[in-house]
């Protein structure tokens, strides 16, 4: 385990010291949000109606942004290669790696999502709806798109490709996280039934996105 | 401990680049692989550390652990160093010591200077020479101990007085029983080292 814990650590480190993730996302994720009321028109209602949607769609596009660099920076400096001969299993790699990226860009959206709900005019129950959401439906757009990250992985340009792949596999996460948050304001459904769904999508992707992201690892480096 | 090939053969993206490649490293012993420009010397080492596939023939290592798969018996040091730029000399090495882990290991420290980079331990990576860094990925095969040595044009961007500590490192390894397989163009300074030609015919 020590080398697990060796990695997470390394990839925090790194993430902390480039500084590309987590400041970009969060500033994408605060352009987004604040472009939406240029487009719609000063209507508070209308805003408020919508914001859980509009929350979740920035936090999703600002979840990709930094995701390709995920494998192909350990790629282009052979570290990729030291890491497949490694004596950890390569799904336990690759899921701590995804760990790390959420601790370094996913939890800072989560994190900004109740000062950008300000701009929208929700409530504060409202934000505790949409980051309690986005904190559990985060992890699975992660993970599911270390799937993405790793088919790319060889791929110049492979952010293009990482979008047009993860985007239609995120649409679940995206329907069920918008329904609870919605449920929890306005209702008339209850909470619990679509966000023990968005919580059970995340525990899937949990397992799922590292076993797929390894496969498709090993089989591109040959 | 015995590294065998048996008729083994390399297809990359559809051509055939070697085949019926026989050959057998003995504990103590260093194979040199020899051949012009795109022979398959890399795709080779890269086939022993399992990064390309085995199209036909067989390789095994006899003697090594059991629970382990070659590759993870193997140190492999390609043409990129695997360093993080941003990330301290010491910071990476002990990255790579912990993570690549099992086995009796040397410290940080010790592996530094082993190649004569104790004093930048402090410096970020990014700062290094492309010789430095060289160094700071060999010093990878003193950290963790590995019983097989994969190095693809180990003395490339070494200054000679670095050749002459890999020298040192090759002769100690190869005393305490490793085998090391090394493409190179350029002589190793070992004596004694079997050969292997590739371009068709196996010496």
């Amino acid at each position: 385990m020590t080398g697990m814990a060796a990695l997470l650590v390394r990839d925090i480190r790194l993430a902390v010291r480039l500084g590309g993730g987590a400041p970009m996302g969060v500033l994408f994720f605060l352009i987004v949000v604040t472009l939406m009321p240029f487009a719609l028109g000063p209507d508070l209602a209308l805003l408020r109606r919508i914001g859980p949607a509009i929350l979740w769609l920035g936090a999703l596009l600002a979840s990709l942004l930094a995701l390709d660099r995920l494998f192909a920076a350990d790629y282009e400096d052979g570290s990729l290669d030291l890491i497949l001969t490694s004596r950890a299993p390569l799904e336990l790699t690759v899921a701590i790696k995804a760990l790390a990226h959420w601790l370094t860009t996913g939890l800072p959206l989560v994190v900004a999502a109740p000062v950008l709900a300000l701009f929208l005019d929700l409530d504060p129950r409202a934000m505790g709806a949409v980051a309690l959401t986005l904190l559990v439906g985060t992890p699975a757009l992660t993970f599911i798109g270390t799937i993405g990250a790793a088919l790319a992985v060889t791929l110049r340009r492979g952010g293009l490709i990482l979008a047009v792949l993860v985007l239609p596999l995120t649409i679940p996460v995206l329907i069920f996280g918008v329904a609870a948050a919605n449920s929890a304001i306005v209702g008339p459904a209850p909470f619990g039934p679509p966000f023990t769904i968005l919580c059970a999508l995340t525990l899937m992707s949990l397992v799922l996105g590292p076993f797929a992201a390894a496969a498709a690892l090993r089989h591109g480096m040959e | 401990m015995r590294l065998i090939a048996t008729g083994l053969a390399c297809v990359r993206s559809g051509r055939e680049v070697f085949a019926g490649l026989d050959f057998v490293v003995s504990a103590g012993e260093a194979l040199v692989v020899l051949g012009r420009n795109g022979a398959g010397k890399s795709s080779l080492l890269r086939m022993v550390a399992g990064l390309v596939r085995v199209a036909a023939g067989r390789l095994a290592l006899e003697g090594g652990e059991a629970e382990l798969t070659l590759a993870e018996q193997a140190h492999y040091v390609g043409h990129q160093d695997a360093v993080k730029p941003a990330l301290t000399v010491q910071e990476n090495l002990e990255f790579w010591a912990r993570y690549l882990g099992g086995g009796a290991r040397a410290l940080p420290d010790v592996s530094l200077a082993a190649l004569a980079l104790d004093r930048l331990a402090g410096l970020p990576a990014a700062y290094l020479s492309a010789g430095q860094k060289r160094r700071l990925s060999l010093a990878r095969l003193v950290a963790v101990q590995r019983p097989i040595w994969l190095l693809d044009e180990p003395t490339s961007a070494l200054d000679a007085a670095a050749q002459d500590r890999l020298t040192n490192l090759m002769r100690g390894h190869l005393g305490s029983g490793g085998i090391i397989l090394a493409a190179t163009h350029a002589p190793i300074g070992l004596e004694g080292v079997k050969e292997l030609r590739l371009n068709g015919s196996a010496a």
